[in-house]
């Protein structure tokens, strides 16, 4: 059995905005806690949810179907997901998987929180 | 479970088919691009075959190893995957070209990852799915157990239907005889198990559009195409 390495602890920067701060490796096992995470921060009210992938290690192909699944609960709530944080090779992941179609990619978490404000400030259409 | 980065394909556009067999068609596959379950249409599924190879002392790596190495000799007979490399790594391209009932369907994978227990393919615009499909082995209770586990969308409304009226059961007897005949490699004559789980029951209507790189229709005007040439 490999070793579970994944957290995610969930803040909340700004009002209606949640970051979840993921560590360690992604796949199938992390699928609770990941869950968990969106549970509370939609409970929060939050509309907009940037991944922050700085500390994570690992992700394998069964981590990408779990973004997917976060991803389908979020559009069903109208909420945004955003990441950050991905080096070199896991922004090539998300362009292979083409799950950058769906899911905006920033460098970190300054840009992201700044593209928000710039879209916020043009309006939603 | 050692994991290693360099075990995902490389990043790729469009894709690139080399070193067919003579016969084998790469239509459906040149130059497509993947297609996730992000870019599908119908409902996303997430459907688990597993077999447990009770009686054997066989690894995950080591089963994972043949399945790689041998993966055409566990498809059914109908079916047949060419691929240039001999062992299926991350990167590698195979076409599939399905010959049923005078009916040739011509389509294709690429394998997206790959570590010691477990390696995923990524399938082209035209495939019947959008999303993937990962093979794994793990151990259980102290028995090794092979599974396959596809996560997808039906790629449009046609192959949605399809996939309704006909394609479910005919995609089950495909992994049961896989996983059957992957058992059989090691000595056991297993029985097949499986689950599946609507992850989002919504049509996305938005890639209705994707039917026109549907690989049934361009193979059948292709199959059409060919056999009034050869008349001429």
């Amino acid at each position: 059995m490999p070793e579970d390495t994944f957290t995610v602890e969930v803040r909340q920067p700004f009002d209606r905005v949640a970051v979840f701060d993921i560590v360690g490796d992604v796949n199938s096992g992390s699928e609770s806690r990941l869950m968990d995470a969106y549970t509370t921060a939609t409970a929060a009210g939050a509309s907009t949810m940037l991944l922050n992938f700085e500390g994570m290690d690992y992700m394998n192909s069964s981590g990408i179907g779990l973004l997917v699944t976060l991803l389908v609960r979020a559009q069903r709530r109208d909420q945004q997901l955003v990441a950050f944080g991905l080096d070199d090779h896991y922004r090539e992941i998300f362009e292979l998987t083409r799950l950058d179609e769906a899911i905006t990619v920033h460098l970190d978490e300054a840009a992201a929180l700044e593209a928000m404000r710039r879209g916020a400030g043009r309006g939603q259409g | 479970m050692g994991r290693d980065e360099g075990r995902w394909a490389g990043p790729v556009r469009r894709l690139q088919v080399d070193g067919l067999d003579a016969g084998a068609s790469g239509l459906n596959v040149q130059g497509r691009r993947l297609s996730g379950a992000v870019q599908g249409f119908g409902p996303l599924w997430q459907k688990t075959y597993w077999i447990r190879l009770s009686g054997v002392n066989v690894e995950p790596e080591v089963l994972i190893d043949r399945w790689q190495t041998d993966y055409p000799t566990f498809w059914p007979d109908y079916s047949h995957l060419h691929r240039a490399l001999a062992r299926l790594e991350p990167g590698d391209v195979a076409v599939i070209n399905a010959n049923q009932s005078g009916l040739r369907l011509s389509t294709g994978i690429m394998v997206m990852y790959a570590d010691a227990r477990s390696f995923a393919f990524a399938l082209p615009e035209g495939h019947i799915f959008a999303g993937w499909i990962t093979f794994s082995a793990y151990e259980e209770a102290g028995t090794t157990v092979a599974q396959v586990q596809p996560f997808f969308r039906t790629s449009d409304p046609l192959y949605d239907l399809l996939f309704s009226l006909w394609f479910n059961r005919k995609e089950d007897q495909i992994w049961h005889h896989t996983l059957r005949s992957l058992a059989g490699a090691f000595g056991v004559d297993g029985v097949v198990q499986q689950s599946a789980t609507c992850l989002d029951t919504r049509r996305q209507w938005r890639k209705a559009g994707n039917i026109r790189h549907n690989a049934g229709i361009h193979s059948a005007v292709h199959q059409v195409i060919s056999s009034v040439r050869r008349r001429r």
